[in-house]
């Protein structure tokens, strides 16, 4: 193309205005890059650590335990039963009977209890996954070299057993199974307690309150709200839920409890507290929803004679849902993650039973992974990387299928 | 409202009495005074930004959902006073419809555009009969009767209306307001809505508002002009209403005579 002749006060910039748009796209490219380079470094850093080699020693010779013959894995459960009764103090042995009476469980179990009670294979030392890839031989040579007595495994801290088993302190029969079910149970609360009343208040605040000063100072503070400190809620929780409500949350209302032993800190209190943490933000992302709704479409209803009630009941709402959905789901997602608030609430960090009613007492994924990333010993930082793994799926999990059930919501006619 | 005092019907349908609105404090109309008679068409023509929509929306309470609006004066319609405090707005909506510039079907399917503004208001009948009747009225059922379960927003502009006008006429409304209906249409589906406004004078009283004076000058009975004037030139008024001929070929004020010749400005 023959250039353009030069009208005066006109500068011939177009290369200098394409020039600097390629700087700004290289720098925004850069700022996506930085982001997904960090999430492929917290990644790689949670799965090095939940897999790799183990040194470990049983602390009883399982071969010393063998009766006629008979190796300890191919014993009978009655057999397994009598070694545990003849070796444990009648005191442990009673109250494992207590907790589950040794007739109802299966030969697997006491078979567990066993390796847990007797056996109790400890860690003496742990490898993350990259040197356990890199350097296998250094690694066998060591322990040949320092601990000769030692067995040498490379496991996945990660399996299936750690997500069924209950918690316990020992590092290879602990599981997740209580958090993850103290999770859903607490997240569970936190819906039904956010959910219908953030998507009521955003309704109220947006169709039916009129922009008077009252109102725009509830509007200002329900946004200051949603920036407050998770620990605040948690010790608002602790106030509320546990210490003025305790005859409620801890069921003690419904005769579930005996009084002098009823305790506030449960599930409920828990999921309650984490309702309100998102309840702001579950409210704001509403409000945005109902507010991107177009005028059009509520003239629309109006024009035919349509009262407040009915244009948002069948227009707004349905429209507005998709959008709703979506900032719950972002909600959702933060109370899972929340430690802090549960703590201050009285998070169990030693649980071994799980949850069963809104009055249990309970521990979550994060409060485990907290606790056990606090422990020196190197085993228990892979059981906390395992566990963030089992968290990142639930929490991946949960979100999926939200966004199937949005997406269901938004196939707009 | 109750039904009219006097038996006969009032050859007005909807008249102003010093009609100011208000958006806050500025005064965007003012003292209006104008008279829609029965099943004919009547056009408020006039540039932009002097208050043609806002007087429409004065005439079924659509101001009243944004917020600060008022009005001072009275709109009397079949006599009564719809802004009197006795009356619901809802009711005033149901009885006056409206049809808007933009095409604005529900995102639901064509039969429920329909269907739906139908049952809100309690219809019992046979939905079917209303739902053909409504779009044969609107001169759209022969090309929608294959396809009632598609979404309304899958027809053209000028389709969309014409669901949007069925949509009004399905609930028997007496007053049809019209802002700009044609405005966001092409040429051809423009004439369509101004046959079908033809048609539906017969059995209802429509007012509209439109830009373009052609489009008054074929379909009206009876103009308003308005511009703005008065407050420093910044509130709107009528200057002129009469017959539409008239308007067109002998207007009484000079500034109507300059804008529908073009010669405004």
């Amino acid at each position: 193309m023959k250039e353009k002749t030069i009208v005066q006060g006109f500068a011939n910039n177009l290369d200098a205005r394409n020039r600097k748009g390629v700087i700004w796209h290289v720098i925004f490219q850069a700022s996506t890059v930085v982001g997904i380079l960090a999430l492929i470094a917290l990644m790689l850093n949670v799965i090095n650590s939940a897999f790799g080699y183990v040194a470990y020693e049983a602390r009883v010779d399982p071969d010393s335990l063998a009766v006629d013959g008979t190796a300890l894995e191919e014993q009978s459960k009655e057999q397994l039963v009598a070694l545990l009764q003849s070796t444990l103090s009648s005191g442990a042995y009673n109250k494992l009977d207590n907790e589950k009476p040794f007739v109802d469980r299966s030969r697997e179990e006491v078979f567990q209890l066993v390796v847990e009670r007797i056996i109790r294979p400890q860690v003496v030392e742990v490898w993350n996954l990259w040197p356990s890839l890199t350097q296998p031989d250094e690694i066998r040579a060591t322990v040949t070299k320092d601990h000769p007595e030692t067995e040498l495994d490379f496991v996945s801290w990660l399996t299936y057993d750690f997500v069924t088993r209950p918690q316990t302190s020992e590092p290879f029969t602990a599981g997740v199974r209580t958090a993850i079910l103290g999770s859903l149970w607490t997240i569970l609360f936190t819906i039904l307690l956010a959910f219908p009343i953030g998507v009521g208040a955003a309704i109220y605040l947006e169709e039916y309150a009129s922009d008077n000063w009252l109102n725009r100072i509830i509007q200002t503070n329900i946004n200051n709200l949603a920036g407050v400190p998770s620990i605040v809620y948690g010790i608002l929780g602790l106030a509320i839920f546990v210490r003025t409500l305790e005859p409620l949350t801890s069921g003690e209302v419904f005769g579930l409890v005996d009084p002098t032993t009823a305790n506030g800190r449960t599930v409920l209190s828990a999921g309650l507290t984490l309702g309100l943490l998102v309840l702001p933000i579950i409210i704001i992302n509403a409000q945005e929803a109902i507010r991107a709704v177009p005028r059009s479409l509520r003239n629309a209803s109006f024009g035919v004679g349509a009262t407040k009630w009915q244009t948002v009941w069948s227009h707004v709402l349905p429209n507005a849902l998709p959008g709703i959905l979506t900032g719950t789901i972002l909600a959702v997602s933060r109370a899972i993650g929340e430690t802090a608030p549960l703590v201050v609430v009285g998070a169990s960090t030693a649980i071994s039973f799980d949850p069963d009613s809104p009055f249990s007492k309970f521990t979550t994924l994060p409060i485990q992974i907290y606790q056990w990333t606090s422990r020196p010993q190197d085993e228990f930082q892979s059981l906390a990387a395992a566990s963030i793994l089992v968290l990142l799926v639930l929490l991946l999990s949960l979100n999926a299928s939200a966004v199937l059930l949005r997406n269901r919501f938004s196939r707009r006619f | 409202m109750t039904a009219n005092n006097n038996s006969h019907e009032q050859q007005y349908v909807l008249e102003t009495h010093n009609l100011d609105i208000y958006y806050g404090s500025f005064k965007a109309v003012t003292d209006v005074n104008m008279k829609v008679e029965r099943n004919k068409i009547t056009a408020i023509i006039g540039p932009s930004g002097c208050g043609k929509s806002t007087l429409l929306r004065a005439f079924n309470r659509m101001n009243e959902l944004f917020a600060g609006t008022s009005i001072r004066g009275r709109v009397m319609f079949d006599g009564e006073d719809i802004y009197a405090r006795d009356v619901d707005p809802v009711e005033v909506r149901y009885r006056i419809g409206m049809v808007f510039q933009k095409p604005n079907p529900f995102p639901k399917s064509i039969y429920e555009n329909i269907a739906w503004t139908a049952r809100i208001h309690g219809y019992k009948g046979n939905m079917n009969e209303l739902v053909e009747n409504s779009l044969r009225q609107a001169a759209l059922w022969d090309e929608v009767k294959d396809k009632l379960q598609q979404s309304g927003l899958s027809l053209s502009g000028g389709q969309q209306q014409r669901l949007c006008i069925a949509r009004a006429i399905s609930i028997k409304p007496e007053v049809i307001l019209m802002d700009e209906p044609a405005s966001a249409l092409d040429p051809i589906a423009t004439l369509k809505i101004e046959e079908l406004m033809q048609e539906l004078k017969k059995n209802y009283t429509i007012t509209i508002v439109t830009h373009n004076m052609q489009q008054a000058a074929r379909v009206s009975d009876y103009t308003a002009m308005m511009m703005l004037s008065g407050e420093g030139e910044r509130s709107g008024t009528v200057i002129e209403f009469d017959e539409t001929n008239r308007i067109f070929t002998i207007p009484k004020d000079k500034r109507t005579e300059d804008y529908v010749t073009g010669r405004f400005g």
